[in-house]
C-alpha cells in the first residue's frame, strides 16, 4: 500500500494544481457512480409499483367480478371471473398462526441468548438460528409436507376432537393434512430466526445500569425482564414481529407446498384447504394465459402494497426508537 | 475491643457457618434445594410413564408432554410453598425460556437431518454429472448436473453485479451521503434499503418477468432469474457492507487525506481493503440466501431437463427449480431425487454460510 502512498504524498506545488482537476475529476467519477447506485435502489422500487401496475390493468379491466369480494379465480375462462377474497383470508390466517406461535418463542430464544444462557452456549444459540434462517424454503416445504404433517397429525386431532366445539378447530372432512393449521406451523418455523436475530439485538442494548438497578431492588430475574428489558425493548421487538410478518406473507413455495389449494374461505383450519396470494402465483403461473398472468400480477401488486405497507411501518417503529436510545 | 468480636476471624468455623445461615435465612428467605429441579424432572418423567402404563396416555410423544406437565406443576407448587409467589413465576419463565431454546433447536435438527438421511441414499458422482435428458421418471437414473450448472450461473452473474453495486450504495450512504448538502436523498436511500429487504421474492420476480419480459422483450432465460436474484440479494450486501464500513476507524480515513490522497482512492485503497473481510462475509451471506430461491426462478426461467451453458438464451435449470419439478413428478424416484438435489442444495447454502463465518471470524475487523 505504501506504493500507491508515496506519489501523491510528496508533491511539489506547481503539479497539484496540476493534479487538483484531475483529482477532482476522479472524485467526481467516483461519487457519481456510488450516489447512482443509491439512487438505482429508489427506482427499483419505484419501477416495481409502476411496472406491476401497469400490468395488471388489462385483467382488473377484463375482470366480470368483484376483485377483492370473489373467492373464485377463474382469470382465462370467458368472461375473465376473479377475486382475491379466498387469498387475503388464507394469507392473513397462515401468517397469524406463524405470527401466534413464533413471537413468544422467538422472544424466549432472544432472551435465552441474551441474558439467561452462559457466553459460548449463546453463540452457538445465536449461529444456530442464523443456519435456521440460511435453509432454503422449498426445502422446508418438502420436509413440511412429508415429515411434520405426518408428526403433526396426532396434534391436529387432538385439537379436532377435544376442542373440535370451537368452529375454528373443528373437523369435518376426517382429514388432517394440508390444512392451514399446518402451512401457520410451517411459516412459524420460518420465521422464527428473523423475529429471534432482531430481537436479539434490541434485547442487547439494554442499559447494563438497568438491569442491575433492577436487580440490586431484589427482582427476580423475570421480574427484571419485565421491569427493566421489556420496556425498553419494545418497539424493538413490535418492530421485529412486523418484519416477521412481512416475511410470512410473502413465503411462496414452502406454503404452495403445505396448502391443498382450494379457493374458498374455510374458518376450519384443521381441514384440508388455504391458498395464499403468493403460492396462488407459483401454482398458477405456467397454466396462465394473458389475462390470467395479467390477474396474477394483480394479486402480486396487492401483496406487494400489503407487505410494503408492513414493513415501512416495522422501520419507522426502529427508526423512532434509534432516535431516543442515543440519550441512555 | 467489641470491634474484633464481631468479625468472622474470632468465630469457629462451626459457629460461622451457623451464623451464615440464619443471617440468609432472615434475608433470602425459604429456598429450594439445589437438586429440585432434577427431582421435579424425575417426579414428572416418572409418573408419567406410571400414568402411561395405567392410563389412555401412551407413545413417546404423548408420554414426554405428561411429563413436562407435570414437571412444571411440581416444580412450580413446591417453589410456591418453600419461596413464595414471585419466586415460583421466575422458575417458571425461567423453564419457559429453556423450552423456547429446544423449539428453535428441534426444527433444525429435524431438517438437516431428513435432508442428509434422504439425500445421501442418492447423491453420488454420477448423480452429480448427469442431466435429466431423457430419464424417465421412474428410472432411477438422471442427476442435478444441468440444474447446478444453471445455479452456479445465475447466482454468479446475480453477485457479479449486486455485490458492486450494493458496496456502492454502501459508500454512498457512509463516506458522501454525511457531507452532501440534500441529505433527504441519502435518509431515503438508507429507509428503502431497509423496505427493499421485506420485498417477497415471489414480487420480484413478478417484476422482471413484467419489465424485463414482457416489456423490454427479454426471453426467459437464466439472466432474468439473475436479474431478481440480484435485486433479492442487494439490500443484504449494501446493509452488511455499510455497517463494516462504519466500524472503520476514522484515523485511517484521516491519516490518508493528511497525505493528499483524494479522497475517491481512499475509499477505495484504505477505506474498502480495511474493511474488505467482512464485505466478503457479508456478500456470500446475501449469496447463499438467494441461492435457494425458488419462487422467482419459477417466473422467470423455463425449466428443461438439458444442459444448457448459455444463460442468457433458451431455457435453463436450477437447483431450486429442480427440485420443485421432481418433488411434483411425484414418482419415487423422482422424490428421492429431489432430496439429493435438496441435500446438494444445502450443502452448497451451509459452505458459503461456514465459509462466510470463518472468514469474518479469522481475517474480521477487530470491533473497538
Amino acid at each position: 500500500m505504501s506504493t500507491t502512498l508515496e506519489p501523491s504524498s510528496t508533491p511539489s506545488a506547481p503539479t497539484s494544481t496540476i493534479r487538483g482537476s484531475s483529482v477532482r475529476a476522479g472524485d467526481r467519477v467516483f461519487r457519481g457512480l456510488s450516489r447512482g447506485s443509491g439512487i438505482l435502489i429508489l427506482v427499483t422500487m419505484a419501477a416495481i409499483a409502476v411496472f406491476l401496475i401497469v400490468k395488471a390493468i388489462p385483467s382488473l379491466q377484463a375482470n366480470t367480478a368483484n376483485f377483492f369480494t370473489t373467492q373464485q379465480w377463474t382469470p382465462d375462462a370467458k368472461p375473465a371471473y376473479f377475486g382475491i377474497a379466498a387469498l387475503t383470508f388464507g394469507t392473513l390466517m397462515t401468517s397469524a398462526i406463524a405470527m401466534l406461535l413464533a413471537v413468544p418463542v422467538g422472544i424466549g430464544i432472544a432472551l435465552f441468548i441474551a441474558h439467561y444462557a452462559s457466553r459460548r452456549l449463546a453463540a452457538a444459540l445465536g449461529f444456530v438460528t442464523d443456519l435456521l434462517a440460511a435453509v432454503p424454503s422449498i426445502i422446508f416445504g418438502m420436509w413440511g409436507i412429508q415429515f411434520l404433517t405426518p408428526q403433526l397429525k396426532g396434534f391436529d386431532e387432538w385439537l379436532a376432537t377435544y376442542l373440535g366445539f370451537i368452529p375454528l378447530f373443528r373437523n369435518d372432512t376426517g382429514v388432517y393434512t394440508r390444512s392451514i393449521l399446518n402451512a401457520g406451523i410451517i411459516l412459524a418455523i420460518m420465521i422464527l430466526p428473523t423475529i429471534s436475530a432482531i430481537t436479539r439485538e434490541v434485547f442487547l442494548q439494554v442499559p447494563r445500569a438497568h438491569i442491575e438497578a433492577s436487580l440490586a431492588l431484589g427482582a427476580t430475574r423475570w421480574e427484571m425482564v419485565r421491569q427493566a428489558i421489556f420496556p425498553f425493548a419494545r418497539p424493538g421487538m413490535i418492530s421485529a414481529s412486523m418484519l416477521g410478518l412481512g416475511r410470512a406473507l410473502g413465503e411462496t413455495i414452502a406454503v404452495a407446498l403445505m396448502l391443498s389449494a382450494i379457493y374458498t374461505i374455510n374458518w376450519q383450519i384443521t381441514e384440508p384447504g388455504g391458498i395464499t396470494f403468493a403460492s396462488n402465483i407459483a401454482l398458477k403461473w405456467n397454466e396462465a394465459g394473458t389475462i390470467g398472468i395479467s390477474a396474477l400480477i394483480a394479486s402480486g401488486l396487492v401483496l406487494f402494497v400489503i407487505t410494503l405497507a408492513v414493513n415501512m411501518g416495522a422501520r419507522i417503529i426502529i427508526a423512532r426508537r434509534s432516535e431516543f436510545s442515543g440519550a441512555n | 475491643m467489641s470491634g474484633n468480636d464481631l468479625t468472622p476471624g474470632s468465630l469457629t468455623p462451626d459457629e460461622r457457618a451457623e451464623s451464615d445461615t440464619l443471617l440468609h435465612a432472615a434475608l433470602a428467605g425459604g429456598k429450594l434445594p439445589r437438586w429440585a429441579t432434577a427431582a421435579s424432572g424425575l417426579a414428572g418423567l416418572v409418573l408419567a410413564m406410571v400414568l402411561n402404563v395405567l392410563t389412555s396416555v401412551d407413545g413417546v410423544a404423548g408420554t414426554l408432554v405428561v411429563a413436562v406437565i407435570i414437571y412444571v406443576l411440581v416444580q412450580t407448587v413446591w417453589s410456591f410453598r418453600v419461596e413464595g409467589r414471585r419466586h415460583s413465576i421466575d422458575r417458571l419463565a425461567t423453564t419457559g425460556i429453556y423450552a423456547t431454546f429446544l423449539i428453535a433447536l428441534a426444527p433444525l435438527v429435524a431438517v438437516l437431518a431428513t435432508v442428509i438421511v434422504k439425500g445421501f441414499s442418492v447423491l453420488s458422482l454420477n448423480f452429480l454429472m448427469t442431466s435429466m435428458r431423457n430419464v424417465d421418471p421412474n428410472s432411477t437414473q438422471g442427476g442435478v448436473y444441468h440444474a447446478l450448472i444453471g445455479t452456479l450461473e445465475q447466482v454468479g452473474i446475480a453477485a457479479l453485479i449486486g455485490v458492486p453495486l450494493g458496496i456502492l450504495t454502501a459508500v454512498y450512504l457512509v463516506e458522501y451521503a454525511p457531507d452532501a448538502k440534500n441529505r433527504r436523498l441519502a435518509r431515503s436511500v438508507s429507509f428503502f434499503v431497509d423496505v427493499m429487504t421485506g420485498v417477497p421474492s415471489v414480487v420480484v420476480g413478478l417484476f422482471v418477468y413484467t419489465a424485463f419480459v414482457l416489456t423490454l422483450g427479454m426471453e426467459r432465460s437464466g439472466f432474468a432469474a439473475s436479474i431478481a436474484l440480484m435485486i433479492l440479494m442487494l439490500p443484504v450486501v449494501v446493509r452488511s457492507t455499510e455497517e463494516m464500513l462504519r466500524i472503520v476507524p476514522r484515523d485511517l480515513r484521516e491519516a490518508a487525506y493528511a497525505l493528499g490522497i483524494p479522497k475517491w482512492r481512499t475509499v477505495l485503497k484504505v477505506v474498502l481493503r480495511t474493511a474488505m473481510s467482512g464485505i466478503i462475509t457479508g456478500a456470500m451471506l446475501a449469496i447463499a440466501r438467494v441461492a435457494g430461491e425458488t419462487a422467482p426462478l419459477l417466473l422467470t426461467t423455463f425449466f428443461t431437463t438439458s444442459i444448457n451453458f448459455n444463460p442468457f438464451k433458451g431455457p435453463q435449470a436450477a437447483l431450486p427449480t429442480f427440485i420443485w419439478d421432481q418433488f411434483n413428478t411425484g414418482t419415487p424416484a423422482a422424490v428421492d431425487r429431489a432430496w439429493g438435489a435438496a441435500l446438494v442444495l444445502i450443502l452448497l447454502v451451509m459452505i458459503l454460510y461456514l465459509g462466510a463465518k470463518l472468514i469474518a471470524r479469522f481475517t474480521g475487523v477487530k470491533r473497538v
